[in-house]
């Protein structure tokens, strides 16, 4: 998007742009269903009403409100695309597919392959989460490092209106199993509205700002705290390339590493935990591919290691912010 | 029950021709592993194989079924090929599942074999979906999901019972209970019977002795009708026997040993094959043929596995999605 058509274009917000992904997907195929808790009209379309109005438009039988059983949920949403149907399966909230992991690691991510691709499992798992609105610690972890760890099953974290139109397209054109990860605190914030029927291709990231000393690669919430580090950091000199990741598994390789080959610097933000996560994977594979091109250690910023806190002013200092981003960034260019 | 559907002869001759198959792989599977020709995990069926056997005879190739490491008395019940079999459990790249998934994970959709999983309780919320699709799709399509008794007692059975019955799904759900839950008594870990938790739901729940093939395909022919009119869910606890231990190779010294001896004395195999002789169903000339050919199959399908090829190491790559890894 550039400037230009942000002055005519017309604006939504992220909850906008999945619900219209999922509603001119359902409309052009009546094998997209969708399934959760709370999900249907009479329950309000969800807690936070992504899905409203779907069932009062394709009938509560395509868009079903389920019992509080994940297992079940991820159960019936598997079972349902192993013949023809390419369910939408919503855990309301990332922390509760702690009690569908079987379902989701064991048979989502496997049964293709266990099978000898005989059968495939073309569903699509919603799920919100982030830090910000005081959850404390069992309602807003980002978990995406478990899932990216588990082959056979694709990761995605929109940060926009239109990508979040553009992966749900994608996700549910699939036919593998995709893992949608939205980010509540931000399903709000208007931008440019998605064209109907585009796709943003899994596996490919977004180069938001072009940069020649450092290259900053982030997904979700973290471009909102990114984009105006970049600028803070354009004042004072120094030139950042700032990647949306967009897909955090399988990840955009070919895009990152052609960046910081030219940067020579390169920083991860994600707002899960530092250790072990998706910064790790990221840093390990710059290092493989560009030891000794690269001009500073690469860095990763991520949230603190302890369980998300409630405090205001520790859930705050949980996450990267915009200052801790800038003062990272100096440090690596070595201002 | 007054209109209990009994098996004309012709089914009643094809239920034992099944278990017949069952026992008979069963027997060889054993006999290849000690020979050290064959290396798998193997969970023995034996004692378990008239419930299939009466179950599968209601029940067409269009009919779904999910299954469990303990399964291939499912797999060969719903007309899964012994080559087919014998290759994926040897690893070959002719196996149903090319070898990538082995006994646990036996697949063969042309059958209705949809899933079979090496996770206890899994088989349920997955038979769910597929009976969902059913619905949706008005195609009258049954799904069966076989389990063990130790399931019972997995959060998952809850939560797909539950589901079920509220979403009114064409789904039977078949509680294989031996007694054994791994090593421990189902006494032990549950104080009521899986068949009375079908009343937490509002479904039917059925206890049947599995080992009586008449019994076991009335209860079934019911659940089956009951499904296909989309009156809903059915749970049917089948009480059998298991005939092993857990595991192949498990000393199974923590099962008692007169319970066990009591159970093989009254093997259900040779006890039905008795029966139908009895009662002229069939003719000990027409059985010993019958179990001639299956064993002459069986010879004919572990050497189709053996020479069978390896998978290639390109399939490490492939279906882990379906465009080819880097």
């Amino acid at each position: 998007m550039n400037a230009e058509t942000n002055v005519k274009a017309a604006k939504a917000n992220i909850l906008q742009g999945i619900n219209a992904a999922i509603a001119d997907a359902m409309e052009a195929d009546e094998t997209v269903i969708a399934l959760g808790e709370d999900l249907a009209d009479p329950e309000e379309g969800g807690v936070c009403g992504v899905t409203k109005g779907l069932s009062t438009r394709f009938g509560e039988h395509r868009v079903r409100s389920t019992p509080i059983s994940e297992q079940a949920i991820i159960g019936a949403a598997i079972g349902a695309s192993l013949v023809g149907f390419k369910p939408i399966a919503e855990i309301m909230l990332m922390n509760f597919t702690t009690v569908a992991m079987d379902m989701i690691v064991n048979h989502a991510a496997k049964l293709r392959f266990m099978s000898g691709g005989q059968t495939n499992v073309p569903i699509v798992i919603r799920t919100m989460t982030g830090t910000g609105f005081g959850s404390g610690g069992q309602h807003c972890d980002y978990l995406e490092a478990w899932f990216a760890h588990t082959a056979g099953i694709k990761v995605v974290a929109p940060s926009s209106p239109a990508d979040a139109y553009g992966l749900m397209r994608s996700a549910i054109d699939d036919p593998d199993p995709v893992l949608f990860i939205e980010n509540l605190p931000t399903y709000w914030a208007p931008s440019t509205a998605p064209e109907k029927g585009h796709r943003v291709p899994i596996g490919k990231a977004n180069v938001l700002a072009e940069g020649s000393d450092l290259t900053i690669i982030a997904y979700a919430r973290m471009i909102q705290e990114a984009t105006p580090a970049v600028a803070q950091l354009a004042e004072e000199g120094i030139s950042v390339e700032l990647i949306d990741l967009r897909t955090i598994a399988p990840w955009d390789r070919e895009t990152v590493v052609a960046s910081v080959a030219k940067t020579g610097r390169a920083m991860i933000v994600h707002e899960a935990v530092t250790p072990f996560g998706a910064g790790a994977e990221i840093a390990a594979v710059l290092n493989e591919e560009l030891f000794g091109k690269l001009k500073a250690p690469v860095k990763r910023l991520g949230g603190a290691f302890c369980p998300v806190p409630f405090s205001k002013p520790l859930e705050t200092a949980f996450a990267p912010q915009t200052a801790g981003i800038v003062a990272a960034a100096k440090t690596l260019v070595g201002k | 029950m007054s209109n209990r559907a009994v098996p004309d002869a012709a089914t009643q001759v094809e239920i034992y021709r099944r278990m017949a198959l069952i026992k008979a792989n069963d027997e060889r599977s054993r006999k290849v592993i000690m020979s050290g020709r064959l290396v798998m995990p193997y969970y023995s069926p034996r004692g378990q194989e008239v419930i299939p056997s009466a179950i599968s005879v209601n029940l067409t190739d269009d009919d779904y079924i999910c299954t469990i490491y303990r399964g291939s008395h499912d797999q060969l019940a719903k007309g899964l090929p012994l080559k087919d079999l014998w290759a994926e459990v040897a690893g070959r790249v002719d196996g149903t599942c090319k070898g990538k998934g082995g006994p646990m994970h036996v697949t063969y959709p042309s059958k209705g074999i949809m899933v079979t999983t090496g996770i206890v309780g899994s088989t349920m919320p997955i038979a769910n979906g597929l009976a969902w699709a059913s619905q949706l799709k008005g195609d009258g399509r049954v799904t069966v999901a076989s389990f063990g008794d130790g399931a019972a007692n997995i959060g998952a059975f809850h939560e797909a019972l539950n589901l079920a019955s509220v979403w009114k799904l064409p789904v039977i759900f078949v509680c294989q209970n031996n007694e054994w839950g791994e090593h421990t008594r189902y006494d032990k870990t549950s104080n009521v019977r899986v068949a009375d938790r079908a009343a937490s739901y509002g479904i039917p729940g059925v206890r049947v002795d599995g080992n009586d093939p008449f019994e076991m395909y009335a209860v079934a022919n019911e659940a089956v009708a009951r499904a296909r009119a989309g009156e809903g869910p059915t749970l049917i606890e089948a009480m059998t026997y298991r005939f092993f231990g857990h595991v192949f190779g498990d000393a199974d010294n923590y099962m008692d040993k007169a319970r066990k001896a009591e159970a093989i004395a009254n093997d259900p195999v040779p006890r039905y094959r008795a029966k139908l002789i009895e009662t002229g169903v069939a003719s000990e000339d027409q059985l010993a043929a019958m179990e001639a050919d299956i064993e002459s199959q069986i010879d004919e399908a572990v050497e189709f596995a053996l020479a069978s090829e390896f998978p290639g190491m390109e399939e490490l790559k492939r279906d882990v999605f379906a465009e080819e890894m880097a």
